[in-house]
């Protein structure tokens, strides 16, 4: 590890973290906003279920550099342009949530659903203030993984000249040079960690009836 | 589009069946080789109940791992010692069987695992020995998720050999990769749409598969339900 270059680096370094973590989050958040609604009418629809939950699957099987790379077709942006990345994530992130929103859903128990209504909570009030929150751990465990492939997915895109901090990998090989590559590895794998552990919190802020010591 | 109807593209050492051929070869070699390692181990650990521990923590961690960044680390490390081709294929394999390893070894795990406790003392009550207890109930009913694990590997893999072609490796990922180097889009959108479709296709194969080898009394599941087998989700993350 070459220290003194990391340091005549940092401001680099720290603008390539920024670009990361917009890619990341922006698509997380976009997904989760869509997959709301969507995992909800296959929750509702038995129809509908295999539906979207067959066309999520085969979203997914699309590896990302091809999406990035065909997503411009259909959108009408340029190559380059990181508009691309974050439609690329928001997709996978949708195609894997629909199913864990659906199957949150699913697993409220029907007496709980029944009491809401005895109480006298109407149909969207039952789903906002009872069915989400009751399933708010099932999704938040669907978020984790979506969070964490988001950021190691991001850095797919240095191959195609996107700055993020993918780029300290092709910069590395490029100069055979081992400190770029490494500190890349690790600011993603803690990228990544902070983010996991950041829906940990939130799961637990969102579900203060659970008990303290939650298997994660 | 052009790229891809061109018939000059589809001969010779660089067309794209070749390509087809060489991403294929590379994907089966490190599925083989994940699957040697990954099954045994994963029966190993879901009957014994030794190790357990590593399995959770192990399919985190290198999901976390940014595989871009794995694949150009061992190169650096490894072509030097490797004058030939071998110091890009070597390294490309290692990362392969290192991303597929995980979702075969955790599905494997979780589906011995997940076996009727009632149907093993059954073949215990009928005098089956350990081995055949193995080999005649609980693989056979592990079976879906062990090849659930394997679907999901395979699509990683195909997924990382594409990008494999940054560090000159063969396959499909060369049109992407290539393309880029020569302001081709063409030819990039060419390159995207076979990876999409042959993963599309190994995906399908394999969903296939399941639904000839597995097993009907398993399947039918309205007759009696299979207590919780949920698939341990492992998305593909490159």
């Amino acid at each position: 590890m070459n220290f003194e270059w990391l340091g005549r680096q940092f401001d680099n370094i720290v603008f390539l973290l920024g670009w990361h973590v917009l890619l990341a989050v922006t698509p997380l958040i976009l997904g989760l906003l869509i997959a709301l609604p969507l995992g909800w009418w296959a929750h509702r629809s038995r129809r509908i279920y295999p539906l979207l939950v067959g066309v999520a699957g085969l979203l997914y099987t699309v590896p990302s550099l091809a999406l990035f790379v065909l997503l411009p077709l259909v959108l009408g942006t340029k190559i380059l342009d990181p508009l691309n990345i974050v439609a690329a994530l928001t997709v996978y992130t949708v195609a894997l949530l629909v199913r864990v929103v659906a199957d949150a859903l699913d697993s409220v128990p029907e007496d709980t659903v029944q009491a809401a209504k005895a109480m006298g909570y109407r149909g969207y009030q039952s789903l906002v203030k009872v069915e989400l929150p009751v399933g708010v751990p099932v999704i938040c465990a669907g978020l984790r993984v979506a969070a964490v492939s988001n950021v190691s997915l991001v850095s797919v895109a240095a191959l195609l000249g996107i700055p993020q901090l993918g780029s300290l990998f092709t910069q590395g090989f490029q100069l055979r040079f081992y400190t770029p590559i490494i500190a890349g590895i690790v600011l993603c794998v803690v990228l990544a960690m902070i983010l996991d552990g950041l829906i940990i919190l939130l799961n637990r802020w969102l579900t203060p009836w659970t008990p303290k010591v939650v298997a994660s | 589009m052009n790229y891809l109807f061109d018939p000059a593209h589809w001969s010779g050492a660089d067309g794209i069946p070749t390509l087809i051929g060489e991403h294929l070869l590379y994907s089966l070699i490190a599925l083989a080789v994940a699957a040697i390692i990954a099954v045994p181990l994963g029966i190993y650990i879901g009957v014994t109940g030794k190790g357990v521990f590593m399995i959770a923590g192990l399919a985190n961690a290198l999901r976390a791992l940014p595989s871009v960044g794995l694949l150009i680390l061992l190169v650096l490390l490894i072509s030097p010692a490797f004058p030939s081709r071998m110091g890009y294929v070597l390294p490309s394999l290692i990362v392969l069987v290192l991303l597929a390893v995980p979702p075969i070894l955790t599905n494997t795990y979780a589906g011995v695992r997940a076996v009727d406790a009632a149907a093993v003392d059954a073949a215990k009550g009928m005098g089956f020995r350990t081995m055949k207890i193995l080999t005649d109930v609980q693989l056979p009913c592990s079976l879906p998720l062990v090849l659930s694990g394997i679907r999901s590997a395979l699509l990683q893999i195909i997924s990382t050999a594409t990008i494999a072609a940054y560090i000159s490796l063969g396959g499909l990922g060369r049109l992407l990769i290539d393309g880029k180097a020569q302001n081709d889009y063409s030819q990039m959108v060419a390159g995207a749409i076979l990876v999409a479709l042959l993963a599309l296709f190994f995906d399908q194969l394999l969903a296939f598969i399941t639904r000839r080898v597995v097993s009907p009394g398993l399947t039918r599941r309205t007759i009696k339900p299979v207590p919780a087998a949920e698939p341990v989700k492992t998305p593909v993350t490159v």
